[in-house]
């Protein structure tokens, strides 16, 4: 286990290396941010100023050399429009992320569980059919509309639920989080519930399919034969064995939602790192976008580590070692 | 040597269950009837698809849909189990009649360990059993079908186990609460000879010391024919010859039985061609008019084309055909 862990590291290691250099690499081949950063009325003397303060005169290996140089060292750079480091910007954005991304998480296994469960219970009835058909729509339907949708009916026509922001929010170790607040809560529910439309589908989806396939197995029949209850059976022999394929795509799947959470923040105006990456984006605040692709990097990194860490203990075949490949 | 006891242990009459299929109605169990005394060992046999293990399922109520028991009684210790409710089935389900089934790979669940699976079984039916008490049990349980270091084992998981360990853990599960009446479908078919050699000696031995019933489906006679006190062939979903083993397998009287026995290779039918019963067995879903096994009967003719009922022909023994072999000088398979 250890030495698995400690291989995997390593592993990372590369592909973080290996990602620093192609983002790097094509972050500086696109647009020019002096051009966003200095007033046209600038002269020639201001821009080079500029260019020369920001390193961009020099040839792109040295640039990337420094970059990795600082980058070890904590440094991402410098924002070119906040003036600050962009590893601290991001992180303060991060806890907001975070907290959307692990609720619509926790929405989806929620609801997508007990329906996926229902439907491959019972796969004939009119309501299972229903949850089907709606796992399609929530597949299908663009995450931006929905949430449009959302606000017109929640927020602007019943008024229940604001629109936009994260409402009061707490320091619980040192992060801010809107999840302890009633308020902080009602800011919460719309954009996770929109995050979340599609991995509840596909959680509806996988858990029906696991729970057909399983239901045939014997060890469901010996389990009935030995007189368990209908409860038991489902709960425990049943349940276990289907959570390992739910298990690692929602791990999957929650790297996913940090990354891409980017549509449903900025239309909940939910101030976290997609929105960041955005406004980054259209500024090519570059030390911003490396800096947030690197840590998106580094996030996928560690939830494959977990998910394969969950699988081990959910499956005790699994057992986890430097497998030659 | 069986006790003949007054009341049967398990008395299963003229059982039958049907699955509803889109491509018609099958009659997997057509009018099954047999009874299984106290510490008596049964065999059904019969080819895949005659119906044993649909009967097997029938007993303790597992048959799921389309299937579904359509008529008869399993009287167990004279109280009828069809239409029994659902609750009342599973408290006696593993407790008072336990199953034990074919591939041992796959009948305990990979994901729980050995003792989670054994405690579970306790307690489902006697809540008040300590976790203690019931771990103990299983141990004892272990132990007592031959199953080393029994303390290690139950904090393994199944895949840990050979496959013969594992058919010993499931009879060891089997055996935890007792009970009156063990099915056993197919239980030694998927494991090598030295092995089921083995599972069966405990078998017999479990079954004499406590006694427990038991019904093993198979379709091998081998087994059956050392094993058994009585045996119930099955063909296309009907019981075709029933009667004490020693009895019907030296002197079957029906022709699908004579052709079963014939099948078997001896060891002095060496360098001459192996019997087979010609033809395939049919489907149950087109089962021809009258006696099932008429295509493929040396004796058939137009009484056959009339369903048999099970008569007597000799006393004790049960013979659905219309032209028993009754002269005992026959030679078998001819």
């Amino acid at each position: 286990m250890t030495v698995f862990i400690i291989r995997r590291l390593m592993q990372s290691a590369i592909v973080v290396f290996v990602m620093s250099f192609l983002v790097f690499g094509g972050v500086n081949i696109v647009g020019d941010p002096v051009e966003m950063m200095v007033s046209d009325e600038a002269d020639q003397e201001e821009r080079e100023r500029v260019i020369k303060s920001m390193g961009l005169d020099k040839p792109w290996y040295i640039q990337y050399g420094k970059f990795v140089t600082n980058a070890l060292q904590g440094d991402l750079g410098n924002s070119f429009v906040y003036g600050e480091p962009a590893l601290q910007i991001i992180v303060q954005r991060m806890p907001a992320t975070f907290e959307l991304a692990f609720v619509s998480l926790l929405m989806s296994i929620i609801i997508g569980i007990p329906f996926g469960v229902w439907a491959g219970l019972f796969p004939e009835r009119f309501s299972s059919k229903l949850i089907m058909s709606g796992s399609i729509v929530g597949f299908s339907l663009p995450t931006f509309w929905v949430g449009l949708m959302m606000i017109m009916v929640f927020a602007v026509m019943l008024g229940w639920l604001p629109s936009t922001g994260r409402g009061d929010t707490v320091i619980v170790f040192g992060m801010e989080l809107s999840f302890f607040t009633p308020d902080g809560l009602s800011h919460i529910f719309l954009p996770a519930l929109n995050l979340a439309l599609f991995n509840t589908s596909l959680v509806i989806r996988l858990t029906r399919a696991g729970v057909r396939e399983a239901i045939h197995m014997d060890y469901i029949k010996f389990a009935r034969a030995k007189g368990l209850s209908y409860r038991r059976v489902i709960m425990v022999h049943l349940m276990k064995n289907i959570m390992i394929p739910v298990v690692t795509v929602l791990g999957l799947e929650f790297g996913g939602l940090i990354a891409f959470s980017v549509v449903t923040e900025t239309v909940f105006a939910w101030p976290g790192m997609g929105k960041l990456i955005i406004e980054s984006i259209q500024n090519l605040d570059r030390p911003i976008i490396v800096a947030y692709l690197m840590i998106i990097v580094l996030v996928f990194v560690v939830i494959n580590l977990v998910v394969d860490i969950l699988y081990s203990i959910l499956d005790p075949r699994v057992r986890l070692q430097d497998v030659s490949s | 040597m069986s006790v003949k006891d007054t009341s049967p242990t398990l008395e299963v009459r003229n059982l039958q269950t049907h699955f509803f299929t889109k491509a018609g109605d099958a009659k997997a169990v057509d009018g099954v009837s047999f009874s299984v005394g106290k510490g008596e060992i049964m065999g059904l046999v019969g080819e895949s698809g005659s119906g044993k293990s649909v009967t097997g399922f029938s007993i303790i109520g597992l048959v799921d849909p389309p299937g579904n028991v359509v008529g008869g009684e399993v009287l167990y210790n004279g109280k009828n189990l069809v239409g029994l409710p659902d609750e009342q089935m599973r408290q006696l389900r593993g407790n008072r009649i336990a199953m034990i089934f074919q591939d041992p790979m796959m009948t305990l669940n990979p994901v729980l360990r050995v003792d989670t699976q054994m405690v579970e079984t306790i307690l489902a039916h006697d809540p008040s059993v300590s976790k203690q008490d019931a771990l103990a049990r299983s141990r004892d349980a272990l132990g007592r079908v031959g199953i080393p270091a029994p303390d290690e084992r139950l904090r393994s998981y199944p895949h840990q186990f050979s496959g013969g360990m594992r058919q010993r853990v499931a009879i060891a599960i089997a055996l935890l609460n007792k009970p009156d009446l063990i099915i056993a479908d197919e239980p030694t078919t998927a494991l090598d000879v030295t092995i089921q050699g083995q599972i069966l000696y405990e078998a017999q031995k479990l079954c004499r010391e406590t006694g427990t019933s038991m019904i093993w489906i198979t379709h091998d006679l081998a087994v059956v024919a050392g094993l058994a006190d009585s045996i119930c062939v099955m063909y296309g979903g009907r019981v075709v010859e029933q009667g004490l083993i020693n009895d019907v397998l030296d002197h079957p009287v029906h022709p699908y039985t004579r052709g079963l026995l014939g099948s078997v290779p001896g060891a002095n039918s060496r360098g001459t061609r192996l019997y087979q019963i010609p033809g395939m067995a049919p489907s149950l879903l087109n089962l021809p008019q009258g006696c099932a096994f008429q295509a493929r009967c040396p004796r058939a003719d137009e009484a056959c084309l009339v369903e048999p009922q099970i008569t007597e022909p000799i006393a004790g023994r049960g013979v659905r055909c219309c032209h028993p072999h009754l002269n005992a000088e026959e030679e078998i398979g001819a």
